[in-house]
C-alpha cells in the first residue's frame, strides 16, 4: 500500500477521494482569483460590443466605436501626407541645385531620403551606403556615371542598363576573353599592365606588352591614361577604388567575361519627391559634385 | 492460444512484408531527396521487424501470467531515457542556432542546405517540443494513468507500438527537415506521409489512454488524467485539420494544403496556439498536478479550483489562435475575439499555479531541503509569469510592439525552458528511482547545480529577449520629426548583436544543467542502493 498524504492539525476536509496516495483539499476558490476572472469575462464583453468582433451570417458585427485596423492605418498614413503636401511640393518644383541651399528643404530632403533609402536602397548599396562587390560605395568621390545632383537624379529615376527604361544609361564592356577577342597572353599582359596604373603588377615583365593591347583595345572607354570616361560608365582604373576587385584573378575574370551590373529604374515605384530626396541624401553623403 | 499468436505473426510478416516492398519501390521512384532517404528508413525497419517476427513465430511464447497484476513499466523506463535523450539533443541544437544567429560564419560554408539556421531551427523546435516534451507527455501519462487507475496499460504491447512509432517519427521529420522536406507550417511541418504515420500512432496512444481509464478500479477519474485526456484528443484534431493536404505524387513528398490563403493562416495558428495549449500546457498540468502532490505528500489544494479553472482552460485556448495574426490580412473581429479569449484565458491559466503552490502550503520547509520540489515551484513560477506575459502580449496595442520581435522568441521560452523544462526534470528525478526501484537519486547535490544552472541560464534568455525585442521594436516604428523612418532593418540586426551573445551563454547554461541531470539518473540508475519492497502491483488507493 501506498504512503498516503502526510496531513496536519487544521487542514481542511478533503473531498473523500484518494489515488495512488493523493487526496484533494475541499477548498473554496480563492476570492480574488474568481473576481479576477469575472472581471476580465465584463471586460470582454464591453470591448466585443466596442470594436469589430462576432461574426454574423454576412460579416461581423463592426463595434459601436467604428474602429478598424485599416481606417486606422490609412488615418495615420493621411496624416503624415498631408502634413508634407506642401514641402514635397516645393521639392518638385524647385531646381535640383538649389535643394541643399535652402536649409528648411535641405534638411527635409535629407531626412526623407534617408528613409527612402534605408527601405529601397541599402540591400545592395548597405544600410550605411558602402556598397559591396559590384554594389558601387556611395560614400567616395569615385562616381561611375557622375557625382552631381542631376546626374544621381538621372541614374535613380532611370536605372542603369536598365531594359525596361529607353532613357536608362546604357554600356556594355566587349567579353574580351569569352568572345576571343583577345589571347590569354595578351589578357595577361593588359591586366599586368592596369595594375601597374595604381599599385604594383603581378609580373612586371608583361607591363609594356599590356600598354599596346591597353591602347588597341581598352583606351577607347577607359581613355588613354585609365582615367575612364563617365558618359560612358567606363570606371576609371588609375584609382586603387575597384568595384569588382583590383587583384590578379579578378581583373582577368573582368576582362575574360566583361561585367553587366544592372540597377533598376525607380520612378516606377517612387514618387519624384522621394527620387529628389534620396538623390539629395546620396549627394551629402560626401562624394557629391 | 498459442495458434492464434501464430495466425497474428503470419498477418504481421505480411504486412511488414508488403511495407518493405513499397519502400524499395518509393526508394527507386523517389521524387526528392527527403522522400528518398524516408524510404529507405522505412525500408530498415520494416525489414528488421519482419526478419525479428520471422525468427520468433516458432518460439514458444513466454507465460504471461500474472502481468495483469503488474504495472507496464518498461515501456516508461523508456520513454523517460528518451526523454533525457531528445531533450540534451534539442537543447544543444537550440545553442548552437543561437550562436549562428550571433555569429552567422556559424553557418558554414561546406554544410550548406543541411545545417544552415534555417534547416536547423525546425529541427530544434520540434526536438524540443515534440520529441523531449512529446516523449516526456507520453512516459509520464503512461506512469499516471496506471497509478491514479490502479489498473496496467490497456492493449498489451500496444504501448510499445506508441512509444516505437513516435521515435519512428521524430526521426522521419528530424531527417526530413535537414533535407529541406517540410511543408512550411510552424510545428506542423513534416510532410503528408509523416502526418499520417503520426495520425496512427496517435489513435493507438489514446486508445491506450483511454482503455485504461475504462478499466481503471478507482470510481473516479484523477484530475491529472482529465489533462492528459483533453490534450490527446485536442492535439489529434488539431493535427489532423491543419494538415490536410493533397500529394503532389505519391512517390515524393511535396503536398498541396486544401484551405486557401487567410483561412489556412488562421488554421495554422488555431493550429500552432493550441499546440502551446494542449501539448505545452494541458498536458504538462497533467504532469504537474500528479508529480507535485506525490512530491511534496499533500493533498491538492482545491478539487473545486481544479474543475473550474480545467473547463475554463480548455473552452478558452481554442479561440486564441487569432492573436497571433493581429494586423495582417485576418479580419478585425477574428482578431478582436483571439484578443479577448485570450486575456480572458490568464485567470484559468493562473488556477494550476494557484493549485500547484497552494499544495505546497503546510510543506514550504521542504523547499530547504529537497532540490527536486524547488524544481517544480520553480517551473509553476516560470508558468505564471509566461501565462500573464501571453494574454498581455495578446492585446492588440501591446502586439503591435511586440510582434516579429525577439520579445515573443524570449516569451516562448521563459515558458518551454522554465515551465515545461523544469516540470519534467522534476518529474524526471521522481521517476527514475521509482522506475528502476532506488532508494533515492545519486546526488541532490547534483539537483542543486542543475536547478541553478538551468534557472540562471533563463534568465540569461529570457532577459536578454525582453531587451532586444523591446529594443528592436522601438527601433522599427521609430521615426523622425517629419514622419520618416529613422533605422533600416540591418541597423536593428547589428544593434542586437551582444544581446545575442548573452542568449546563447544562457543557452549553454541550460544544456549544461541537463547534461549533469543525465549523468546524475545514470549514477541512480548503476549506483544508487535498490529499495527493497516497492509497490508493482496495482491497488486501488481506497
Amino acid at each position: 500500500m501506498s504512503k498516503k498524504s502526510q496531513k496536519f492539525e487544521g487542514d481542511p476536509n478533503t473531498t473523500g477521494h484518494e489515488w495512488d496516495g493523493i487526496e484533494e483539499f475541499d477548498n473554496p476558490m480563492p476570492r480574488w482569483w474568481l473576481w479576477t476572472f469575472y472581471a476580465t469575462i465584463i471586460w470582454g464583453v464591453l470591448y466585443t460590443v466596442a470594436y469589430p468582433a462576432w461574426p454574423l451570417i454576412n460579416g461581423a458585427t463592426a463595434g459601436v466605436l467604428g474602429w478598424s485596423t485599416r481606417a486606422d492605418v490609412a488615418a495615420e498614413i493621411t496624416a503624415v501626407e498631408e502634413a508634407n503636401a506642401p514641402v514635397n511640393a516645393k521639392l518638385e518644383a524647385a531646381e535640383l541645385n538649389a535643394i541643399a541651399e535652402d536649409p528648411e528643404l535641405g534638411s527635409y530632403a535629407v531626412s526623407a531620403g534617408s528613409a527612402v533609402f534605408k527601405t529601397w536602397c541599402a540591400q545592395c548599396h548597405g544600410s550605411g551606403a558602402a556598397g559591396a562587390k559590384g554594389y558601387p560605395n556611395l560614400l567616395d568621390d569615385d562616381w561611375l556615371w557622375g557625382g552631381s545632383v542631376e546626374d544621381i537624379h538621372a541614374t535613380i529615376t532611370h536605372g542603369i542598363r536598365n531594359e525596361d527604361s529607353d532613357e536608362a544609361r546604357y554600356s556594355e564592356m566587349p567579353a574580351f576573353g569569352r568572345d576571343e577577342l583577345l589571347e590569354k597572353e595578351e589578357i595577361s599582359q593588359v591586366v599586368n599592365y592596369v595594375m601597374s596604373l595604381s599599385a604594383e603588377p603581378q609580373d612586371a615583365s608583361k607591363v609594356e606588352a599590356g600598354s599596346v593591347v591597353f591602347a588597341d583595345n581598352c583606351a577607347s572607354c577607359h581613355m588613354e591614361d585609365g582615367t575612364g570616361d563617365r558618359a560612358q560608365g567606363a570606371p576609371n582604373l588609375a584609382d586603387a577604388i575597384w568595384l569588382y576587385g583590383g587583384d590578379y584573378e579578378t581583373l582577368t575574370e573582368t576582362v575574360s567575361n566583361s561585367r553587366y551590373g544592372v540597377m533598376p529604374a525607380w520612378n516606377t515605384r517612387l514618387t519624384e519627391a522621394e527620387i529628389r530626396a534620396v538623390s539629395s541624401y546620396v549627394h551629402q553623403l560626401g562624394g557629391g559634385e | 492460444m498459442a495458434k492464434g499468436r501464430k495466425m497474428s505473426n503470419y498477418i504481421k510478416l505480411i504486412a511488414l512484408g508488403l511495407v518493405t516492398l513499397f519502400a524499395m519501390i518509393g526508394t527507386n521512384y523517389a521524387r526528392d531527396l527527403a522522400y528518398q532517404v524516408h524510404a529507405i528508413i522505412v525500408m530498415i525497419v520494416a525489414g528488421g521487424l519482419f526478419l525479428y517476427t520471422l525468427r520468433r513465430t516458432d518460439e514458444p511464447k513466454v507465460a504471461a501470467a500474472g502481468l495483469e497484476n503488474e504495472y507496464f513499466d518498461s515501456v516508461i523506463r523508456a520513454g523517460t531515457i528518451a526523454t533525457a535523450f531528445w531533450g540534451v539533443v534539442g537543447f544543444l541544437a537550440g545553442t548552437f542556432i543561437a550562436f549562428q544567429l550571433a555569429f552567422p560564419a556559424l553557418n558554414f560554408e561546406w554544410a550548406d542546405g543541411l545545417a544552415n539556421f534555417g534547416r536547423l531551427r525546425p529541427l530544434h523546435t520540434s526536438a524540443v517540443i515534440f520529441a523531449f516534451g512529446g516523449n516526456a507527455l507520453i512516459a509520464t501519462s503512461f506512469y499516471v494513468v496506471q497509478r491514479t487507475s490502479a489498473a496496467r496499460l490497456w492493449g498489451g504491447n500496444l504501448a510499445w507500438f506508441v512509444f516505437w512509432g513516435y521515435q519512428l517519427f521524430i526521426v522521419l521529420a528530424a531527417t526530413g527537415y535537414l533535407l529541406g522536406g517540410t511543408q512550411s507550417k510552424e510545428y506542423a511541418e513534416p510532410e503528408w506521409y509523416v502526418d499520417l504515420w503520426l495520425t496512427i500512432v496517435w489513435v493507438a496512444y489514446l486508445a491506450v489512454f483511454l482503455g485504461t481509464i475504462i478499466k481503471r478500479k478507482e470510481p473516479h477519474i484523477y484530475v491529472a488524467n482529465w489533462f492528459y485526456l483533453s490534450f490527446i484528443v485536442t492535439v489529434a484534431m488539431l493535427h489532423l485539420i491543419n494538415n490536410m493536404t493533397i500529394p503532389v505524387s505519391i512517390w515524393g513528398s511535396k503536398s498541396v494544403i486544401v484551405w486557401p490563403g487567410v483561412q489556412d493562416a488562421m488554421i495554422q495558428w488555431w493550429y500552432g496556439h493550441n499546440a502551446v495549449g494542449f501539448f505545452l500546457t494541458a498536458g504538462f498540468l497533467g504532469m504537474m498536478y500528479y508529480f507535485i502532490p506525490k512530491q511534496a505528500e499533500r493533498p491538492v489544494f482545491s478539487y473545486k479550483l481544479s474543475i473550474i479553472h480545467f473547463w475554463a482552460l480548455i473552452f478558452l485556448y481554442i479561440w486564441a489562435g487569432p492573436h497571433h495574426l493581429h494586423y495582417t490580412a485576418l479580419p478585425d473581429w477574428a482578431s478582436t475575439l483571439g484578443m479577448v479569449m485570450s486575456v480572458i484565458l490568464w485567470m484559468p491559466s493562473w488556477g494550476g499555479m494557484i493549485n500547484g503552490l497552494m499544495t505546497l502550503s503546510g510543506a514550504w520547509d521542504k523547499l530547504r531541503t529537497d532540490p527536486v520540489i524547488r524544481m517544480m515551484v520553480i517551473s509553476l513560477g516560470f508558468y505564471g509569469m509566461s501565462t500573464f506575459e501571453g494574454p498581455m502580449m495578446s492585446i492588440r496595442a501591446v502586439n503591435s510592439l511586440s510582434h516579429y520581435t525577439d520579445w515573443t522568441i524570449g516569451h516562448v521560452h521563459s515558458g518551454a525552458l522554465g515551465w515545461n523544462g523544469m516540470i519534467t526534470f522534476g518529474a524526471l528525478y521522481y521517476l527514475v528511482p521509482a522506475l528502476w526501484k532506488r532508494e533515492s537519486l545519486y546526488s541532490l547535490r547534483l539537483v542543486s547545480w542543475h536547478f541553478w544552472l538551468a534557472t540562471i541560464g533563463i534568465i540569461l534568455y529570457a532577459a536578454s529577449m525582453w531587451v532586444t525585442g523591446i529594443m528592436e521594436g522601438l527601433m522599427w516604428r521609430e521615426v523622425d520629426a517629419n514622419g520618416f523612418l529613422v533605422n533600416s532593418f540591418a541597423d536593428t540586426v547589428a544593434a542586437k548583436f551582444p544581446m545575442y551573445v548573452v542568449r546563447g551563454l544562457g543557452g549553454v547554461m541550460f544544456l549544461a544543467g541537463a547534461v549533469i541531470m543525465c549523468y546524475n539518473l545514470w549514477m541512480t540508475v548503476r549506483k544508487a542502493p535498490a529499495k527493497e519492497a516497492s509497490l508493482t502491483v496495482p491497488v486501488p488507493a481506497e
